[in-house]
């Protein structure tokens, strides 16, 4: 059966690979050449430069957004889907969005009239929909995630 | 040195590869995973240093704070103890993505720190969409983005091989994107080159369509690849999936990587590509690093994919 006899000749490559990897030579190491710009990109290791500073940290963004309003509609976030795909409010509605996931999500509409910073788990965010219209938006982190709200008069 | 290795040519391969029903092959050898193309083995007689070798390490999701790993920041750097320990200093490290989770300040600050323990020349990294959670990823290219274009993409020659990373994690709708400017770049990037030149490409998000419905496929990918096409050797490599997967389209042999920090179902096992708990025990066989090596006259690259157990 071919492949049984395949298998036979991959493991052994993988010993004799094995074997060249654990004899390093002693030929210098190839140099880098950028096409891309004046400065080098990525940043060097350990053999290389001393280490970079370390960058100007300002204050740690939340991964929260807003509290849960006090009343509106809410939207779950669960099993990376939101539920309901399609939420009906009425003009003025204030939404509510609530991550369920281990995963971070966000709210992004597609006419970019709102987009949520990174909600972690039980991480919040609340949008105000102050005139009637159909608001498709998705996650951004993960864009398979579609969502629609729908605002009446 | 190295006596004329013997190539395969493009029918040999093609011959090859239907005789085995499979163009890669992968088999578990103590605790490796290794793959290759089929028609290869020859590498092995090749003797001595590679022409380049290098390692990648992938989705180390600094910040992360869920059950399917207490401790990612801990995992990553045994990551880079397993790069800083292969026996050899490889040529430079790739990061393929999603070095943070929510792309905080904090986290990339973390994640950099971390990163400056690689024993290595260079450290290299192409953001994943994790890195660019609420700024169109202008927190991660002002932490690695110095001489890099556009949004983030660039390109550099080593040992005779060229190396272009990309950007597909900004303007996504469903799947991977990479957008007019870039494709312009890498059209002109590649424009000169002998069409014998090895070509690698990183980016975080597959440029093959290994599962769409989870958007782990790039909607622009085909534009681009289809400027490398004329190349004999061009090899794709990947995070995004948490998960070692390889294809052969073509010329082009794409192969995803796994993670340091946790695990993702198989495609379309269950609703969502949401983090997999293992037993504690069984995680680390799940994290991993991988090392590629590239050796003149070969058109195949050699990986080795290991586990951090």
């Amino acid at each position: 059966m071919p492949g049984r006899h395949q298998g036979a000749r991959v493991v052994l490559l993988a010993v004799l690979l094995a074997g060249c990897s654990s004899s390093p030579q002693s030929q210098p190491a190839p140099s880098v050449t950028f096409g891309s710009g004046a400065t080098t990109p990525g940043m060097p290791g350990m053999s290389g430069m001393p280490p970079m500073p370390g960058t100007s940290a300002s204050a740690p963004a939340s991964a929260t957004g807003s509290p849960a309003a006090v009343a509106g509609d809410a939207v779950s976030i669960d099993n990376m889907a939101f539920v309901p795909a399609t939420l009906t409010v009425h003009a003025g509605s204030t939404v509510t969005w609530t991550n369920h996931d281990e995963e971070p999500h966000t709210v992004a509409a597609s006419d970019g009239s709102f987009h949520s910073p990174g909600m972690g788990l039980q991480g919040t965010y609340s949008h105000t929909f102050p005139t009637a219209g159909k608001f498709d938006y998705v996650c951004s982190i993960h864009p398979f995630m579609h969502g629609t709200v729908v605002v009446t008069q | 040195m190295t006596d004329a290795p013997h190539t395969m040519n493009r029918r040999q391969l093609i011959r090859h590869s239907a005789w085995f029903g499979a163009a890669v092959g992968l088999a578990v050898v103590g605790g490796e995973v290794i793959s290759h193309v089929a028609g290869t083995a020859d590498a092995a007689r090749v003797q001595g240093r590679p022409t380049l070798r290098f390692a990648q390490v992938s989705d180390s999701h600094i910040g992360f704070t869920g059950k399917a790993n207490s401790n990612v920041a801990s995992s990553f750097s045994e990551a880079i103890d397993r790069i800083n320990n292969l026996g050899y200093t490889p040529d430079f490290v790739i990061h393929t993505g999603d070095l943070t989770h929510l792309a905080t300040p904090d986290q990339f600050d973390q994640v950099k720190q971390l990163m400056t323990g690689l024993r290595t020349p260079h450290v290299f990294t192409v953001p994943g969409e994790h890195d660019s959670v609420d700024d169109a990823g202008q927190k991660y290219r002002s932490v690695f983005g110095a001489g890099t274009r556009g949004d983030g993409w660039y390109s550099f020659d080593i040992a005779g091989v060229h190396v272009i990373a990309l950007v597909n994690t900004l303007n996504l709708k469903k799947l991977g994107h990479l957008g007019a400017d870039q494709l312009d770049f890498v059209a002109k990037d590649v424009a000169a080159l002998p069409s014998d030149t090895p070509i690698i490409v990183f980016s975080h998000i597959p440029l093959f369509a290994m599962y769409p419905d989870w958007g782990w496929g790039t909607d622009d990918a085909a534009q681009a690849l289809s400027y490398l096409r004329r190349f004999s050797s061009v090899t794709c490599l990947n995070g995004h999936v948490h998960q070692v997967f390889s294809k052969t389209e073509g010329n082009v042999t794409f192969y995803s990587g796994t993670t340091t920090a946790y695990p993702l179902p198989h495609p379309g096992d269950g609703p969502a590509p949401k983090p997999v708990t293992l037993p504690a025990a069984q995680l680390h066989d799940a994290l991993g690093i991988r090392e590629v090596s590239y050796t003149k006259g070969q058109n195949a690259l050699a990986l080795k994919e290991r586990t951090l157990q």
